[in-house]
């Protein structure tokens, strides 16, 4: 009979050595993070992390860094993320991200404010002509921090047949709120249903701009989610739906306003550039027309979309890296971009060429204009996501209790 | 002398032989001690000190820097009423409901399956045993994708139940708590205008109306291909454990004349107690620990109805860089794990004295 105390002292002195050892290697991470690391002189081999839309970008990108990479000397591996914020967490935690990757605008000041990012939006050539929402959508405190590849928008999508059939005209377009409810009417009467659109702040948010209001301020520092404005957009949205006018993609069985668009269940839907892919891939047949979004009371409005090309602060090619993000996003460039995959140009410069080969996407690029970026502040994604849960139940909801959960759920994770 | 000598030394020899032994029984289980600790317990302290820290992602989180919060991460998730306790509560509700469902029916069900595959006259054994395995060895994100399918508004259940002229629920789509709808169809109370005496109150930020909303449509899904998916493997087990039951005992039950429900219940189910005990116990882990399916199928939603624990933490720690937040979800979920199993051990234990009584006696003829 061996003594169980041995056991356990034997035991604890090989935990304990595990332990040293692995503590040992552990005394190898990076004691600097949040601090910028040092800029290596040379040719370098920079590692861009993308979180591609499809192969059609991920060729795009690679054929562009390859010129880039044949031009000034240096080497570029471009690596597509299968599910790119949890990669570029693992990545920084790790110490060791990518030089260059995509920033999506809603995850943007969650990065800069953690000190992720290098600031260096106003040393690339022409940054004046970013178009000026981009340019807010990447500053966090005044500072300009990374280069917007391209942008989207919402718009109007009205399918021609349904349009018709329904006995209306191009004329019928609606450019207004109330136009919006007297055509939704007639259609209905025909039998159809008029609008399918998106339950997320993401769709329903553009009401929200259009009505004047928004979920923060300008900076991003204080929460006015429960503004009148708010509440007239929210109860604006409420009434088309409970009146038949509007329908969540779930509820004409659709992942989104786009599939229940091109399946013919509804005439009308509010999505962005991207549903031009989408119809020509599953849906050809269909023929649309796209338009800009009906005003409200407080006029035009709609929201944009967009990805910078962030820059790690602990790169050590920063040089390097703004080199590449410069041939990135050069006009000429950004338009080769635009034929591979359908995207907008970042730069105002590059509109009336855009215009001239894509007619049909004019609405779209023009809505740069009076459009609202997301949400620039850290923090807020779970905010947001619970406000998606109860835009879902919108129909059954008081838009001011909505809004009031919104607004104290914002406070909380801004600390204002 | 000599005497004293040759016996001190045989003691030692002995005292060497037996530590040697020692010594190579430590060497041989080392390399697995090492791998254990290096893969497994130095990950789980790590995670315990990220749960005490607000450290933000950035680089290693044992560096000077780091900001140290004691309990802070865990007294936020029952104290602070903000929306992080919010939604750890909803989950916690959400995957009770869940456990107290898919537990109980997994074990019955396997139990049923494993009693009618180990019936001598059931021709096609090997077949069925092989068909109700199935599931269990196919992967979850795969069967949770068909699922995807079997459930979506035109898919096979929905049109199954058109044909009997139900019309089946959106099922993805449908937060309402089945609860809500008993109570409703009762009379007892309106989904859409509940009582003011259970909004009225309520613990942990939520009200009694929603601590009592039990798993939504949405949910039922997923409950469904637990069971389904999770009985094969019990079934196995219990297999096992009813071929291990000697045909001696059984016989001889059946001499002194005991029904064929005599016998499974005082021969055959007590026989099985410490399967039950472990499939139970493997079962109340498992599905508090539920991940993957919702990590396919729903993300949390349709209005939080399906966030669990475990996906929760995971969202928190790597879509919020809340990191100290969800490690400090991941160890309350792991001390519950652990209270519960205790509960169930303490509620099965051996209580011989009771089992005499019940035993049946012999009636003579």
């Amino acid at each position: 009979m061996r003594h169980p105390g041995a056991h356990t002292a034997a035991l604890a002195a090989v935990a304990a050595g595990a332990l040293l050892t692995s503590a040992a290697c552990g005394s190898g991470f990076d004691d600097s993070a949040g601090r910028s690391t040092g800029q290596s002189g040379g040719p370098a081999a920079l590692r861009v992390l993308i979180g591609s839309s499809g192969d059609a970008e991920t060729a795009a990108v690679r054929s562009a860094a390859g010129t880039w990479a044949k031009a000034s000397g240096n080497t570029a591996t471009i690596t597509p993320a299968q599910d790119l914020t949890q990669q570029l967490g693992q990545a920084f935690a790790g110490s060791n991200p990518p030089d260059v990757f995509y920033v999506d605008a809603s995850r943007f000041a969650d990065y800069a404010s953690v000190g992720a990012l290098e600031p260096y939006g106003d040393r690339i050539s022409g940054s004046g002509d970013f178009y000026p929402s981009l340019r807010t959508a990447f500053s966090r405190d005044g500072v300009f921090y990374c280069a917007p590849k391209d942008f989207s928008t919402l718009a109007l999508i009205v399918d021609d047949d349904l349009w018709k059939k329904a006995g209306l005209t191009g004329a019928d377009v609606p450019t207004t709120w109330e136009r919006l409810t007297s055509v939704a009417k007639k259609i209905k009467a025909a039998g159809i249903t008029p609008l399918v659109v998106g339950d997320t702040h993401e769709r329903i948010g553009a009401f929200m701009v259009q009505a004047g209001g928004w979920i923060t301020s300008d900076d991003g520092r204080r929460a006015i989610a429960d503004s009148a404005e708010n509440v007239t957009a929210l109860r604006y949205v409420r009434g088309l739906l409970k009146d038949g006018l509007a329908r969540f993609p779930k509820q004409l069985d659709a992942g989104w306003g786009g599939e229940a668009f091109g399946r013919g269940r509804a005439a009308m839907t509010v999505e962005g550039n991207w549903i031009r892919g989408a119809m020509k891939a599953d849906h050809p047949d269909v023929a649309y027309t796209v338009h800009a979004l009906p005003a409200g009371p407080r006029g035009e409005g709609t929201l944009s979309f967009t990805t910078c090309w962030g820059i790690a602060a602990k790169s050590r090619h920063k040089e390097q890296a703004i080199s590449f993000v410069e041939a990135m996003t050069r006009a000429d460039q950004q338009m080769a971009f635009a034929r591979a995959f359908g995207v907008m140009p970042s730069r105002r410069s590059a509109k009336a060429v855009f215009t001239r080969e894509f007619p049909d996407d004019t609405p779209f690029v023009n809505g740069a204009d009076y459009a609202h970026g997301p949400v620039n502040a850290p923090r807020m994604d779970s905010v947001l996501a619970d406000f998606d849960d109860g835009l879902q139940q919108l129909a059954s909801i008081d838009p001011k209790t909505l809004l009031a959960r919104l607004q104290k759920n914002t406070r909380d994770a801004l600390g204002d | 002398m000599a005497g004293t000598a040759i016996r001190t030394g045989r003691r030692s020899r002995r005292r060497t032989s037996a530590s040697r032994e020692n010594v190579a029984g430590w060497l041989f289980v080392a390399p697995v001690v090492a791998i254990l600790g290096l893969f497994l317990l130095l990950p789980i302290l790590m995670a315990l000190w990220v749960s005490l820290t607000d450290w933000n992602g950035q680089g290693s989180p044992f560096r000077t820097g780091v900001p140290f919060v004691g309990l802070d991460n865990y007294t936020g998730l029952f104290v602070r009423d903000d929306l992080s306790r919010r939604n750890f509560m909803i989950s916690i509700r959400n995957t009770f409901s869940y456990v107290v469902i898919v537990v109980p029916a997994q074990t019955v069900l396997a139990l049923g399956l494993a009693l009618a595959v180990h019936r001598r006259t059931l021709r096609g054994r090997g077949f069925f045993r092989t068909a109700f395995y199935f599931p269990s060895v196919t992967s979850s994100v795969a069967i949770s994708v068909l699922f995807l399918f079997i459930f979506s508004d035109s898919g096979a259940v929905t049109e199954l139940l058109a044909i009997f002229g139900v019309e089946g629920p959106q099922w993805f789509s449908d937060s309402r708590g089945l609860l809500h709808l008993l109570l409703s169809a009762l009379g007892l109370a309106d989904v859409d205008a509940p009582p003011p005496v259970l909004t009225g109150g309520g613990a942990f930020g939520l009200s009694w109306w929603e601590w009592l909303s039990g798993p939504s449509v949405a949910m039922c899904t997923i409950i469904v291909l637990a069971v389904w998916t999770t009985s094969g493997t019990f079934m196995l087990m219990f297999l096992a454990a009813l071929q291990d039951i000697p045909v001696a005992l059984e016989e001889a039950s059946m001499l002194d004349g005991a029904s064929r429900r005599q016998r499974l219940w005082y021969v055959t189910l007590p026989m099985l107690k410490p399967t039950l005990f472990l499939v139970l116990t493997l079962g109340l882990i498992a599905t508090w620990q539920v991940f993957d399916q919702v990590y396919v199928m729903s993300q949390g939603g349709p209005a939080k109805t399906t966030l669990t624990p475990a996906y929760l933490s995971y969202r928190t720690a790597f879509r919020d860089f809340d990191y100290g937040s969800g490690a400090a979800i991941s160890f309350v979920l792991f001390l519950l794990i652990v209270l519960l199993a205790a509960l169930q051990r303490w509620v099965m234990r051996d209580r011989d004295a009771v089992g005499d009584l019940r035993r049946p006696r012999p009636r003579r003829s």
